[in-house]
C-alpha cells in the first residue's frame, strides 16, 4: 500500500489524507488513492510549448520515441517513469540543452508560442525556457551576484554591452529571490557566498536565478532528489505557487511528489510516452497496464 | 511553508540518544595477525616515512643553523663585489633582485599561457589530434631537464631576428642572454604546473555547473570567464605558486641564459628595458658561485644566500597549502599525488557531482 499522500493546495492548509485500501473491484493490484483533491482556484491555462512527435537520439540510440505533449502555463506537468525512460532527455531538449552533447539529434517539432525552438537563437531560448538541475549548483559568487549573473545581458552582436548598476539590478534580484521564497531568509546577507547556504536554500537560489530572467517555461530536473524532506516540502509549495506565472515541467522519480505537485502527468517508459492525462486520472484510473504497474510500484 | 514543515516535523517522535554506545576497538585489524611479509612491508613503510622526515629536518636545520650564523641584515641590502676575501665581497642584493625579476618575467608568461592552455584542453579539445599533441607537448616540457631548455634557448635567442631581447656585441653577434630570454625559458618550466593544476580543477567542476550557466542563456565564453575561472581560482593560484617555486630554484637556465653575473648589469637605453635586456644572477647562481665549487669561494655568503632561498621556497609552499585549503568552503584541502616526484595540489570544489 502506498504511503499517505499529502496534496499541496495553494492558500490552504495541507490536507493529509491516508491512502485507502486497495479496492478489489477496480484495477486488481492497483491501489486507488482516496486523494481528497479540491479543485485548484480557477486560473487561466495557456499553452506555451507543444511537443509534436518528438524523437531524440544520442548517436544511433533513440532514447525518446514519438512523444507529443502540451506544456501549459497555469499547470504543472510532471514527467514520470523509471530510469532510462528518456524523461530527462526530453526535458533537456526543451531548451536545447541536449545539443551540447555531441551526437544528439532530434526529429519532430517543439514549438514555443508557435515558433519552432530550433529557429529561436539558442541563448534567448534558454532565457525563455529556464532550467533547474538535480544538484543545487550555485556559482562561486555572492547570493546577489548569482541572481544578477542571470540578469546581465550577453554582449549583443555589434552593439555595446550595457553595464547594469547594482541599483538597477537590486529590485529585480530581490523580486526573484522573493518569488523563490528565499528573500526573507537571506535579506541581510545578500553579499554572502552562495555556497555557504544550506542545500535547500541553494536549490531555491537556483530557482530564483532561473526566475530572474522572467522565463515563460520553467524546467525542473528532479529538483528535490538531493534535498531533505523539509526543503523538499518548501520547494514543492514553491512549484505549485509558480505555475500561475510560468509553465512548469518537472521530471521526478518520486511518484508521491508528482501526485503532490502535478496537474498533468506524462508517464514514459523506455523512451515512449505510455500515458498522458490529468494527475487524478493517471494515478487513480490509469488506462494502460504499464502505467498501472508503475504507479502501483510493480517496477521502476 | 511553516505549516508543511510542522506537519513533517511532527511525524518524528523525539527520541532520546542512547547513554552508552559501542565504539569499535583498536584491535579490529591487528597488525599482529598479518602475514610476516606484510608486517615487514608495514614496518618498512614506517621506517621510510620517519627517515624522510629526518632527512628533511636535517637539511632545514643545517641550513638554518648555518644561515642564521652568517646572515646579517646588511647582506640583504649591499651589492655584491668580486673579492678574494669574504669580508670584502659585499652582500647579495643583486641576486635577490635578479630572482624576483626573473620570476616575475617567467610567471608573467607562464600564468596566462598556462591557464589559457588548460581551458582549451579541458573545455574545447577540438580537433582531437591537436589536443593530444598539446597534451604530450606539455608532458614533454615538464619532463625536459632545464639545462636542455637553456641550451635550446641560447641557440634560439642568439638569432639576429631576436636580438631585441638581449644585447648585441660590437662584432654584431647576438648574446641571447638576458632577463627576457631566461624568463621566457623559465616560463616553460613553470607552465606544466600551471596547466596541470588548472586543468585538474576544471575537470573537477561538474558538468551540471556549466549547464546551469548555459541554461541561463550564457555563452561558453561567459561561462568560462564568470563561472569556471572563479571556481578554479585557488587551483590556479597554487599552480602559479608551484611554478614560482620551480623558477626560484632553477640554476641551469640562470647560468646559461642569464649570464649568472654577480651583479645585475643593464644593457643601456630605456631604464626598465635596459635591465630586462641585460644580464644578471639569482640566488641560486650566487650560491653556486660562492660555494666551494664555484669561483667566488665565499662559503659564508653561500650559506646565508641559501638560507634566504630556503625561506622563500618554504614561504611559497605555505602559500600553496593555503590556496588549496579551499578558503571559500572552509574545508580542508587534500593533497593528491600526481606523477611520481610531482605533487599536485587540488582544492575541494563545493558541488556534488
Amino acid at each position: 500500500m502506498p504511503p499517505p499522500v499529502r496534496r499541496i493546495v495553494l492558500e490552504r492548509e495541507p490536507t493529509v489524507v491516508s491512502g485507502n485500501a486497495a479496492n478489489g473491484s477496480g484495477h486488481g493490484a492497483t491501489a486507488t488513492l482516496g486523494r481528497n483533491r479540491p479543485e485548484s482556484p480557477a486560473q487561466e491555462v495557456v499553452e506555451r510549448m507543444r511537443i509534436e512527435s518528438v524523437w531524440l537520439a544520442y548517436g544511433e540510440r533513440w532514447v525518446v520515441r514519438d512523444v507529443s505533449l502540451p506544456v501549459r502555463k497555469g499547470e504543472v506537468l510532471a514527467l514520470i517513469g523509471a530510469s532510462g525512460s528518456g524523461k530527462t532527455t526530453l526535458l533537456r531538449s526543451l531548451n536545447r540543452l541536449t545539443e551540447i552533447t555531441t551526437g544528439a539529434v532530434r526529429a519532430g517539432q517543439v514549438t514555443l508560442d508557435g515558433q519552432e525552438i530550433a529557429e529561436i537563437e539558442v541563448n534567448s531560448l534558454r532565457r525563455r525556457v529556464a532550467m533547474v538541475f538535480q544538484q543545487p549548483n550555485p556559482f562561486p559568487m555572492s547570493i546577489f551576484e548569482n541572481v544578477a549573473y542571470a540578469l546581465r545581458e550577453e554582449h549583443p552582436i555589434g552593439g555595446r554591452r550595457k553595464r547594469l548598476s547594482r541599483n538597477e539590478l537590486e529590485p529585480r534580484v530581490i523580486d526573484a529571490l522573493a518569488r523563490a521564497g528565499l528573500y526573507e531568509e537571506v535579506a541581510g546577507n545578500l553579499d554572502h557566498p552562495a555556497l555557504r547556504l544550506s542545500g535547500g536554500q541553494q536549490q531555491r537560489l537556483c530557482i530564483a536565478r532561473a526566475l530572474a530572467v522572467k522565463p515563460e517555461v520553467l524546467l525542473l530536473d528532479e529538483p528535490c532528489s538531493a534535498l531533505d524532506p523539509i526543503s523538499t516540502a518548501t520547494i514543492e509549495e514553491l512549484i505549485v505557487g509558480l505555475k500561475e506565472s510560468v509553465a512548469v515541467v518537472i521530471v521526478t522519480h518520486n511518484l508521491q511528489q508528482a501526485m503532490r505537485v502535478a496537474d498533468h502527468v506524462a508517464f514514459m517508459h523506455l523512451g515512449e510516452l505510455v500515458e498522458y492525462g490529468s494527475s487524478t486520472q493517471v494515478f487513480d484510473h490509469p488506462r494502460q497496464a504499464r502505467t498501472r504497474e508503475y504507479v502501483s510500484g510493480a517496477f521502476g | 511553508m511553516a505549516s508543511a514543515q510542522q506537519a513533517l516535523a511532527a511525524s518524528a517522535t523525539p527520541a532520546r540518544p542512547p547513554t552508552a554506545a559501542v565504539r569499535p576497538g583498536r584491535g579490529r585489524d591487528s597488525v599482529k595477525a598479518w602475514p610476516v611479509v606484510d608486517r615487514i612491508a608495514f614496518g618498512l613503510c614506517w621506517a621510510v616515512g620517519i627517515g624522510l622526515c629526518l632527512v628533511t629536518a636535517a637539511i632545514v636545520l643545517f641550513m638554518a643553523v648555518k644561515g642564521v650564523a652568517y646572515l646579517k641584515p646588511s647582506l640583504l641590502i649591499e651589492h655584491p663585489s668580486p673579492s678574494q676575501d669574504q669580508a670584502g665581497s659585499g652582500g647579495f642584493l643583486d641576486p635577490i633582485e635578479g630572482t624576483l625579476l626573473l620570476t616575475a618575467v617567467g610567471i608573467a608568461i607562464a600564468a596566462p599561457v598556462g591557464v589559457g592552455l588548460a581551458i582549451w584542453m579541458s573545455e574545447y579539445q577540438r580537433p582531437a589530434w591537436l589536443a593530444r599533441a598539446v597534451e604530450s607537448g606539455v608532458e614533454m616540457i615538464s619532463g625536459a631537464p632545464s639545462v636542455l631548455l637553456a641550451m635550446f634557448g641560447l641557440v634560439l635567442f642568439a638569432r639576429p631576428a631576436l636580438a631585441f631581447l638581449s644585447q648585441t656585441s660590437a662584432g654584431g653577434s647576438v648574446y641571447g642572454k638576458s632577463f627576457l630570454t631566461a624568463g621566457a625559458m623559465m616560463s616553460l618550466i613553470a607552465l606544466p604546473l600551471v596547466v596541470a593544476s588548472t586543468r585538474e580543477a576544471l575537470l573537477q567542476v561538474p558538468a551540471h555547473v556549466r549547464e546551469a550557466s548555459y541554461a541561463l542563456g550564457k555563452t561558453k565564453a561567459t561561462t568560462i570567464r564568470k563561472v569556471l575561472l572563479p571556481s578554479v581560482r585557488p587551483s590556479i593560484a597554487s599552480g602559479v605558486t608551484l611554478g614560482i617555486g620551480r623558477i626560484v630554484g632553477d640554476t641551469a637556465i640562470v647560468v646559461i641564459l642569464l649570464g649568472a653575473t654577480i651583479r645585475t648589469e643593464g644593457a643601456g637605453g630605456a631604464p626598465v628595458l635596459s635591465v630586462l635586456r641585460g644580464t644578471g644572477g639569482t640566488l641560486t647562481s650566487y650560491v653556486r658561485y660562492n660555494s666551494p665549487a664555484g669561483e667566488g669561494n665565499a662559503h659564508e655568503k653561500a650559506y646565508a644566500a641559501a638560507f634566504v632561498l630556503l625561506l622563500m621556497v618554504l614561504g611559497l609552499n605555505l602559500l600553496v597549502m593555503r590556496f588549496s585549503s579551499g578558503e571559500a568552503t572552509g574545508k580542508l584541502g587534500r593533497m593528491r599525488m600526481g606523477k611520481p616526484g610531482r605533487m599536485r595540489v587540488v582544492g575541494i570544489l563545493p558541488w556534488t557531482r
